[in-house]
């Protein structure tokens, strides 16, 4: 049986059908086509999904899609600005070399603009425990967390 | 000169897409194709006796089932025994799904093709498998007993056995030059499996016309692939083409082909006349993909007192798994590359591959090279501790000088060819990472130590890579390269390559690998070879084109072409910028036209009245367009050097490790981009890390992995990594035209030993395993109190 839902995906309403069992990671991806969320282990460990629910981050692999009928969504597509341009925390992460393979990053950028908003000037122990949470392979997460030092940076002096 | 760009850490051209979720990754393609799920194996060893699909044929979506037994011949047979060699005397593959007999969890036994994943999932639960359980062989000690067979013609479980071994200069053999040597020292080290663990796993896509096959693989090399399906589908080459479209991370595993995936999801997209999708899930990738560098060393060494190795004697048995389809690479290397920087007076090393029944071993970023260097690491602090003197001392004591380029080590290495280092400079570097990690000044104390660990690696192996460079009538350039791209950020060196070697802006070059339609001759992205093997093919196509535009650009000109220069993108004569023609030009000159398209292009049409009437338009000798074509086939490896420092606390009570400090000197020759070279350092040394720490692939006597989870298997997180502190040594490689060593699997490599060796200054005992944990480091020192 499916269920009717609206997702109000990066500021877009989106009306689509889904069985119960749907999973949200699965529903942006497969049924409305935002393939820029990844999924890397579908147990909720790897952060690879993450997108912001309402604003706060949130894995999408754990989350059935019609338990969050009438949230706001936000993916990494929509992180850059209406015009295109790209949002501080990703041109940091270009800055910096934040990335190789680009799997895990979108969900990277996920946390991190949400770590910005609720703490625009985090230590460096801040910055590590706001990732925490997310797995990369190929980065060692240094330049990671330069990345997120340089967004701050970045969103202050744009601010 | 504005386009002097190799060298520079220049941002990464693949960013903007990857930054904005516009990658494209293989489970992003074919939103509309069917989907494919397996039926695996829960047992490590049974005799399948009976498969029952009947409940699953009533699942809605459902539209294939297949078994083996439903394979057309040539599709059903055992998959490619990859890299023959004669030491492997019983070298077995699978078949792509199980034929009678499984042999560890995970593999493959039908294949299901439903509309969606969730309804083949569906399928597959209800598909009922009658096995009959068989002992499986489990631990490298219980498989080398023989008793129980993984494969019943394979006696004693043995794949592969071979012995290599380097004499003395007096002619002697190592084991003779220990029994004579002043002191001497025995051991065992113990080393875990652990896996290249991508964060995207294996997934393959295909489409099929009726006539032309495409598939899509996340693979790091896809004109292998190619030739493989091609091969086993009976279909000519030209009408199959293989796509590597973004990858999400490959560290070795995505190297091996086909899978059995690659082989069976082509096959039913022809079968069905339908696009059909398959995408690995984590736990798939954790029981059906391959693991490494489980091992069991035993060493001999015989030293003088100044710590000079005068004989070496390891003997490995090294765990494959329950196939070989990679051949016996891994432990080759293990066995060559253990010598590192140094030079032993005799060297012997036999290995024996024996068959588990486990997931298969093949290579991980470092392919081997991580168990040598811990062997031959441990040693070399083994020495230090036994004679009192300082772990560096010993270390320099046993050094290649660099005086003694190229150095024969006389062993034959993964290629086939002969271990001869071209260049480096290992007392330097001993020098530079000294000083930056402030050896002289540590002072160790209770649950505080410093460690170091050395190592070469042989990279930039052939037989060959091809680059492709098309300069187009908009003045673009279009480079191409078959070898395949996991995240090496190779879309920017290249084009550094090729706007340095041509003169045009980075902007105007793009770069495309891994798509058999644009360049069907390579071998691969493995063993740090892409900057090596295709950015010198590259440099040699540019060359070429280079050549050919000054050519042209000369008649235009009426000029020398030897008083030519090319700047930004423009061709001017050397001293006199007004004389100057732009590279734009130069292509649509190359291309006599008969049709116009465009003002540019109508300059070359029959009636502008630039080619001379008396000759054929396209003169003898010549092709049209502005392109090039060349390949590099490097004659043998060319080796980097690192040595790596590290400092680390551990807790009085818990037991606890950190690694407080780490730092890195790193010889890959001429560095293209230190940006991206410094990237893959940083998060090899976090894979060695975990490596060094939390990751193991635990199986329990009964052949299960019982930690096929990101829950389980410990991948470190950035609060486990510590900053990495690194410097340069560039010594050119003699052997290419770029001076260029690779780069990709370094900082992987000596991670284990140091971290091994830090422990051991810390705490005052011996650590002959990796990895440790805190419970075990808890158990050594209550051993260590009795």
């Amino acid at each position: 049986m499916e269920h009717e839902i609206t997702l109000i995906v990066n500021g877009v309403p989106r009306r689509t059908g889904v069985p119960a069992r749907r999973l949200l990671s699965d529903c942006l991806r497969h049924d409305l086509g935002l393939t820029g969320t990844h999924v890397g282990c579908e147990h909720g460990v790897c952060g690879c999904c993450t997108v912001l629910l309402d604003g706060r981050p949130v894995r999408s692999c754990l989350t059935f899609a019609v338990t969050v009928d009438g949230a706001e969504i936000t993916t990494v597509e929509g992180l850059a600005d209406a015009d295109g341009g790209l949002s501080a925390v990703q041109r940091a992460f270009a800055e910096c070399h934040g990335l190789q393979c680009g799997f895990c990053t979108p969900g990277f950028l996920c946390t991190v603009t949400a770590l910005l908003r609720e703490n625009p000037a985090p230590t460096e122990d801040e910055v590590i425990d706001g990732i925490s949470g997310n797995l990369c392979r190929c980065t060692g997460y240094q330049n990671i967390v330069k990345a997120v030092h340089r967004a701050a940076e970045l969103l202050a002096e744009e601010a | 000169m504005t386009t002097k760009l190799f060298g520079e850490p220049v941002q990464r051209r693949e960013d903007p897409r990857l930054l904005t979720g516009n990658g494209r990754y293989l489970d992003d393609l074919g939103r509309e194709a069917l989907a494919a799920a397996f039926v695996r194996s829960p047992h490590a060893h049974a005799r399948v006796r009976d498969i029952d699909v009947t409940a699953a044929l009533d699942v809605e979506g459902l539209v294939a089932v297949y078994t083996w037994e439903d394979l057309p011949e040539r599709v059903g047979r055992a998959l490619p025994l990859l890299i023959p060699h004669p030491a492997l005397t019983h070298g077995r593959t699978a078949y792509p799904l199980a034929r009678d007999v499984v042999r560890h969890v995970g593999e493959p036994v039908v294949m299901v093709v439903a509309a969606d994943r969730y309804a083949a999932e569906d399928a597959c639960a209800l598909i009922e498998v009658d096995y009959e359980p068989l002992k499986p062989v489990v631990g490298l000690e219980e498989a080398v007993q023989g008793a129980q067979l993984v494969h019943e013609d394979v006696p004693g479980n043995v794949g592969a056995h071979l012995v290599q071994e380097v004499a003395a200069a007096d002619g002697r053999g190592a084991r003779e030059a220990i029994e004579t040597a002043p002191h001497t020292l025995a051991f065992r080290l113990d080393i875990e499996r652990s896996a290249s663990m991508p964060l995207e796993g294996r997934g393959v896509y295909a489409r099929w016309d009726g006539r032309d096959l495409r598939v899509y693989s996340s693979t790091q090399t896809s004109t292998s692939v190619r030739m493989a399906v091609a091969a086993a589908l009976g279909l000519p080459l030209p009408q199959v083409e293989v796509i590597a479209p973004d990858v999400g991370g490959g560290f070795g595993v995505k190297i091996v082909h086909p899978w059995p995936e690659e082989v069976l999801v082509p096959w039913a997209a022809m079968t069905l006349g339908r696009e059909v999708k398959w995408t690995e899930d984590r736990r798939e990738h954790f029981i059906s993909s391959a693991h490494e560098r489980g091992q069991v060393q035993y060493v001999r060494v015989g030293f003088d007192d100044d710590g000079r190795v005068l004989g070496l004697d390891v003997t490995i048995l090294h765990d494959h798994g329950a196939y070989t389809p990679y051949g016996i690479i891994v432990p080759i290397v293990t066995s060559t590359q253990l010598l590192g920087p140094y030079k032993p007076g005799s060297y012997r090393v036999e290995f024996t591959a024996v068959y588990t029944n486990t997931v298969q071993v093949t290579p991980y970023r470092g392919a081997g090279r991580p168990q040598g260097v811990f062997c031959m690491e441990r040693t070399m602090d083994k020495i230090a501790r036994y004679l009192g003197k300082d772990r560096t001392q010993v270390r320099e004591a046993n050094f290649i000088r660099p005086e003694e380029f190229p150095y024969d080590q006389k062993m034959t290495f993964q290629d086939g060819r002969p271990l001869i280092y071209d260049s480096g400079n290992y007392p330097e570097m001993l020098r530079m990472i000294k000083e930056l990690i402030g050896w002289d000044s540590f002072e160790a104390g209770p649950g505080r130590g410093i460690g170091i660990g050395c190592y070469v690696e042989g990279t930039g192996v052939g037989p060959y890579e091809g680059g492709h460079v098309q300069i187009t009538s908009d003045g673009r350039v279009h480079v191409s390269t078959g070898l395949t791209s996991q995240g090496q950020g190779h879309e920017t060196a290249f084009a550094q390559i090729a706007a340095t070697e041509l003169g045009v802006p980075i902007e105007r070059v793009s770069v495309v690998t891994g798509d058999t339609r644009r360049f069907g001759y390579a071998v691969g992205t493995f063993a740090s070879r892409a900057a090596v093997v295709s950015g010198n093919a590259i440099a040699l196509a540019c060359r070429k084109v280079r050549e050919k535009a000054l050519r042209i650009a000369a008649d235009a000109l009426e000029a020398n072409p030897a008083d030519l220069e090319i700047a930004d993108g423009v061709v001017h004569v050397a001293g006199t910028p007004s004389a100057a023609v732009p590279l734009s030009t130069v292509a649509v000159l190359a291309n006599p036209l008969r049709y116009a398209f465009d003002e540019e292009t109508a300059k070359a049409t029959q009636f502008a009245g630039a080619a001379a009437p008396d000759r054929p338009p396209v003169a003898e000798g010549e092709e049209p367009g502005l392109e090039g074509r060349d390949y590099y086939s490097p004659i043998r490896s060319t080796f980097a050097a690192g040595m790596h420092a590290a400092i680390v606390e551990t807790d009085p009570d818990t037991a606890e490790i950190k690694v407080v400090r780490y730092a890195v000197v790193h010889d890959c020759g001429r560095l293209i981009n230190p940006m991206i070279v410094e990237g893959q350092i940083h998060g090899g040394v976090a894979q060695g890390i975990g490596g060094a720490l939390y990751e193991r692939m635990v199986y329990d006597q009964h052949g299960q992995l019982v930690n096929a989870s990101f829950m389980d298997f410990l991948m470190p997180y950035a609060t486990e990594i510590p900053h990495v502190e690194t410097g340069h040594l560039e010594t050119p490689s003699p052997l290419n035209p770029l001076g260029v060593k690779g780069a990709g699997e370094a900082g992987v490599i000596p991670v284990s030993a140091v971290i091994a060796s830090a422990l051991e200054d810390a705490e005052g005992i011996e650590v002959n395993r990796m990895p440790i944990s805190p419970s075990e480091l808890f158990e050594l020192r209550a051993a260590r109190m009795g």
